[in-house]
């Protein structure tokens, strides 16, 4: 199969370009996209690109897949080429600057997540064992506490391509979701406050590219929807 | 949170709001306006000034008019806020924007009460 790869070392190379590789699936397996990569990168070991747990748990293997975002470990190579295995092209995630090849910097995607505080904030003197929640309490997470920070959703929201400095993003908003629905935290009025601005929430047009291409099929605009009734609630 | 002078009302929430309530506005005039006319089918000149001229009519057409200003002002503000990154441009081009809206304001104003 044809494999087309983003290259870019800004050492050496003064724009970024393709680069095609043959690659022979042994037994023409429906291997997944990181294992293409792997073959790739033998072929040629300057290629750089994230990985770790190769399962879909870690986050760190996010690529633009025929043109979709998706973690490289777990989409099987049928998928983009829909049945045809004939031809990959993979890119970084789009919008964030590429340090190399298919590596970006993720500083601004994680200036985004620190900006909302993704931690429990309790005013109150800490119980003796552990702060309890019920089941119906524990089940608000659900759907929010699963995201892994891959950033493929937050990389194919436009809002977030032309404000990334300003717009928290879907990921940043599905965790700060998680947070103003959590039983034991007791700032919720100070996080809301701090999302109030026209920027942080109300530049999600909820065009739901980030529910699209979620490979942990999270829903960030549902999310988005349940802060800004939070909002609508507390100021009207 | 984002600090911003130039957006409508100083907080993401109010923008939001005026944004869906002048489009509900906008909305029934525009379904006002072509009930009226189809159940109007010989409409003459005289019959669409005597709609105008009625105070309730000038009202509901204000409303509409200053709906639109917002309406636009938020979206624009929104467009310029997206699109445009050099500051002097985008600050060019939401002067225009008001000075747009503004005239159109006070235009349809003195149309309205010349009726």
């Amino acid at each position: 199969m044809l494999v087309s790869v983003y290259r870019y070392n800004p050492e050496k190379d003064e724009a970024p370009y393709m680069q095609d590789y043959e690659i022979t699936v042994p037994g023409n397996k429906d291997v997944m996209v990181l294992d293409i990569l792997h073959m790739v990168k033998e072929q040629d070991p300057t290629l750089a690109f994230r990985r770790s747990c190769r399962e879909g748990v870690c986050g760190s293997d996010g690529v633009s897949i025929n043109g979709k975002n998706g973690l490289a470990c777990i989409t099987p190579i049928s998928e983009p080429t829909k049945g045809k295995m004939d031809k990959l092209v993979l890119r970084p995630l789009p919008g964030l600057p590429v340090i190399r090849d298919l590596v970006i910097d993720m500083s601004l995607f994680y200036k985004q997540y620190e900006k909302i505080k993704p931690y429990l904030m309790n005013d109150k003197p800490a119980p003796a064992i552990e702060r309890l929640q019920t089941p119906e309490e524990r089940a608000k997470l659900d759907g929010l506490y699963e995201c892994i920070l891959c950033a493929c959703c937050s990389t194919a929201c436009p809002s977030f391509w032309w404000n990334p400095d300003k717009f928290v993003g879907p990921s940043g908003l599905l965790q700060a979701y998680r947070f103003l629905a959590d039983s034991r935290d007791t700032s919720t009025a100070d996080r809301l406050a701090e999302l109030s601005d026209p920027f942080s929430v109300f530049r999600c047009r909820g065009i739901m590219n980030c529910v699209n291409v979620c490979p942990k099929g999270l829903n960030p605009t549902r999310a988005i929807g349940h802060i800004r009734n939070m909002l609508l609630n507390q100021q009207v | 949170m984002v600090a911003s002078v130039t957006n409508l009302g100083r907080s993401g929430l109010y923008d939001w709001v005026i944004q869906r309530l002048t489009a509900v506005i906008l909305a029934l005039y525009t379904l006002f306006l072509l009930g009226f006319v189809i159940a109007s089918p010989d409409l003459q000149f005289a019959q669409w000034q005597g709609l105008f001229a009625q105070t309730w009519m000038k009202m509901f057409t204000l409303v509409a008019l200053m709906s639109i200003c917002a309406h636009a002002w938020v979206g624009m503000w929104t467009i310029s806020t997206d699109y445009l990154k050099a500051t002097a441009v985008r600050f060019a081009f939401q002067l225009v924007c008001a000075g747009f809206l503004f005239v159109y304001l006070v235009w349809g104003i003195d149309i309205l009460w010349s009726v």
